[in-house]
């Protein structure tokens, strides 16, 4: 499974992304100096990019099982004296991080679910159904991406302390964070601009054998956009996982807050090592997610451009 | 705001989306009006468009036309709310704090554009040479992003630490400069924070970069060499201007998006030392959410809302400057 999906995606960087020559030709590969000094930008950069990309993450990793006294003294040691275990165990349970980190999970997991949802359902709709009035809505979705999100902030947060037709506050219930959430242009954008490349005749074929548009809509358009629900989910949950602002305002139960709000509150009081740690805590499911989906995210962050371009 | 009037029309009642259709024609596949409509995909339709229709209503358009409404008036959430007429507006454009907030957010902007620029290109054009192991170049260049920005800020904020042990200043020791105050003084503080925001924002662009570069045709190049093209002037009479299209976007969208910087400056500094880093979103937070007295929603609707007004305008001229640069 893995060797095909390697083989598949080194066929394809052949053929599409890397063509056989950049900027310099093989004739200028063949020359010595151009070779050399290519050679040596390289190992810099790659150092450099170690250096500032993992370095700091490194350093936390290392600081997170450090004794506060070590991490003080002498911050770049690159072998601490000691090693104290403790001071995850110590995040998790008398920090309470484990409370923390678990609302940070269910927040990512709602916010990834009304996202999913509210992206494909709208993008089957509008570029697979094709509504007369579709077209409308998609300007009227595409506005929105014109408006600085800072001109919502205050007008949404009154939304949901006072929600029309609720009449109940929705401040700290995490559907605050979850339903906001659904009004993202970008992702719906995203779907539509993959259904729009999807062949139509598949579509067309479905119908002809009975298909109506639920049955259309389960077994056949969301099974061929696997690719891009993949894209919005990876890319909703690190969102949420990174959210500081707007949790901030409609959380304030410390009780229901995710990590991003509460770590910095944390910090005036408890110790240096156990901060740190739970700093590791909160930057280890984003690392793991992007380990595993690198090619997703790397390929998602450069959809983006595509689509803002 | 023109264009946001009609928000009011897409949550429409089957009846009227019909009597649309009905008005412009016959669909694709089923012909005959209301009663086609309804026989054919058209309320299904509707189905699968009600979660996006009740999300940007209620969380996106009704917000909008809100911000506009409430810059006029007075809303405290207990009594109904009062027009005021521009009284919010001569209440910010009267905040003396105002004039450094906009001074501040001007300086990170172009701190921003002189740091956060150019770096991303540079790496990127480099990284676009790389025959071997590219994946592990663009995934050390994207690691940063994906680092919580708390986290990567209140790590940043221990690596700046002002005392000669800081993290920062062992390494600058090393060259024999500081210790540097870093942020704790008026002059560093703000160059600190923007040196946390393009390490944690970097490596998006370059990856956005380097699709574009993939996409440059290899037959410019080659044409370039028979013309007696070095190297140099292949990366700038090739690469660049192929990468201009891209190049434009990243920067106005740079733009808009340090306009808009909260987070770093809070959490670094919350906005010290002596206002030096209090930024114009930093200020709108202050209004609304900081206030003793209950938030001044109407104040920070109105800062916001010019905010984005000098923002629309900037962007429309600077897409009227470069539509001749833009379009081969």
């Amino acid at each position: 499974m893995t060797d095909t999906r390697t083989t598949r995606s080194t066929r394809r960087r052949k053929d599409a992304e890397a063509p056989d020559r950049g900027i310099l030709s093989l004739a200028d590969w063949r020359r010595r100096r151009v070779r050399v000094t290519t050679r040596l930008t390289h190992l810099i950069l790659l150092v450099s990019l170690f250096v500032v990309g993992l370095g700091p993450i490194l350093w936390l990793a290392k600081s997170a099982v450090t004794p506060t006294q070590d991490t003080l003294r002498q911050p770049l040691a690159l072998w601490p004296n000691g090693i104290d275990w403790a001071n995850l165990g110590e995040a998790w349970t008398r920090v309470e991080i484990d409370r923390y980190f678990f609302n940070t999970v269910i927040i990512a997991l709602g916010v990834w679910f009304v996202q999913v949802l509210v992206a494909t359902t709208a993008g089957y709709a509008l570029s697979v159904l094709r509504p007369r009035y579709g077209k409308v809505v998609v300007g009227l979705v595409l506005a929105t991406l014109f408006v600085p999100s800072i001109v919502l902030l205050v007008p949404l947060y009154l939304t949901i302390v006072q929600p029309p037709l609720l009449g109940q506050s929705l401040i700290n219930t995490f559907w605050a964070v979850w339903l906001p959430a659904g009004a993202n242009a970008f992702n719906v954008l995203l779907v539509m601009r993959f259904f729009d490349s999807l062949p139509r005749e598949v579509f067309e074929a479905a119908r002809m054998d009975g298909a109506g548009p639920y049955r259309l809509f389960r077994s056949i358009v969301v099974p061929m956009s696997r690719p891009i629900i993949g894209v919005v989910s990876v890319f909703a949950v690190i969102a949420a996982w990174k959210d500081f602002l707007w949790p901030l305002l409609v959380l304030k139960d410390p009780a229901m807050q995710p990590l991003s709000v509460r770590l910095p509150q944390l910090q005036q009081f408890i110790e240096l090592d156990v901060f740190l740690a739970a700093l590791a805590i909160a930057t280890v499911i984003p690392i793991a997610l992007f380990l595993v989906f690198q090619r997703l995210f790397l390929n998602g962050a450069s959809l983006g451009g595509a689509v803002k371009g | 705001m023109t264009q946001l009037t009609p928000t009011t029309a897409p949550p429409p009642v089957p009846e009227a989306a019909g009597t649309i259709e009905h008005a412009t024609g016959p669909g694709r596949r089923r012909r005959g009006g209301l009663l086609g409509w309804f026989r054919g995909d058209g309320p299904h339709t509707l189905v699968f468009l009600l979660p996006l229709l009740f999300s940007f209503v209620l969380f996106s358009w009704k917000p909008i036309v809100d911000a506009a409404v409430m810059a006029f008036q007075r809303t405290n959430l207990i009594t109904p709310p009062e027009w005021v007429g521009l009284d919010n507006f001569a209440t910010v454009l009267g905040d003396p704090l105002l004039g450094a907030a906009v001074v501040n957010t001007l300086w990170f902007a172009a701190l921003a554009l002189l740091l956060g620029y150019p770096v991303p290109l540079v790496v990127a054009v480099l990284m676009s040479e790389v025959r071997r192991a590219r994946g592990l170049y663009s995934a050390l260049a994207y690691l940063p992003v994906i680092v919580p920005p708390v986290v990567g800020a209140l790590l940043w904020k221990f690596f700046y630490d002002a005392s000669p042990n800081g993290v920062f200043n062992t390494i600058v020791g090393w060259i024999g400069v500081g210790p540097l105050p870093w942020l704790q003084d008026q002059a560093t503080a703000m160059p600190s924070i923007v040196l946390f925001a393009t390490w944690s924002a970097a490596g998006g662009t370059i990856i956005i970069y380097l699709a574009a570069l993939v996409g440059v045709a290899p037959e410019l190049y080659d044409a370039a060499e028979v013309d007696g093209a070095g190297v140099w002037r292949k990366v700038w009479h090739v690469t660049l201007p192929q990468l201009r299209g891209v190049l434009l976007i990243t920067f106005i969208l740079q733009i808009i998006g340090t306009a808009q910087v909260f987070l770093e400056p809070f959490l670094l500094t919350a906005g010290g030392p002596a206002n030096s880093t209090m930024t114009v979103l930093m200020l709108i937070y202050k209004y609304a959410f900081q206030n003793s007295l209950g938030g001044d929603y109407g104040a920070a609707t109105a800062l916001s809302i010019m905010l984005a007004v000098v923002l629309a305008i900037f962007s429309a001229i600077y897409f009227r400057l470069t539509k001749s640069w833009s379009t081969s």
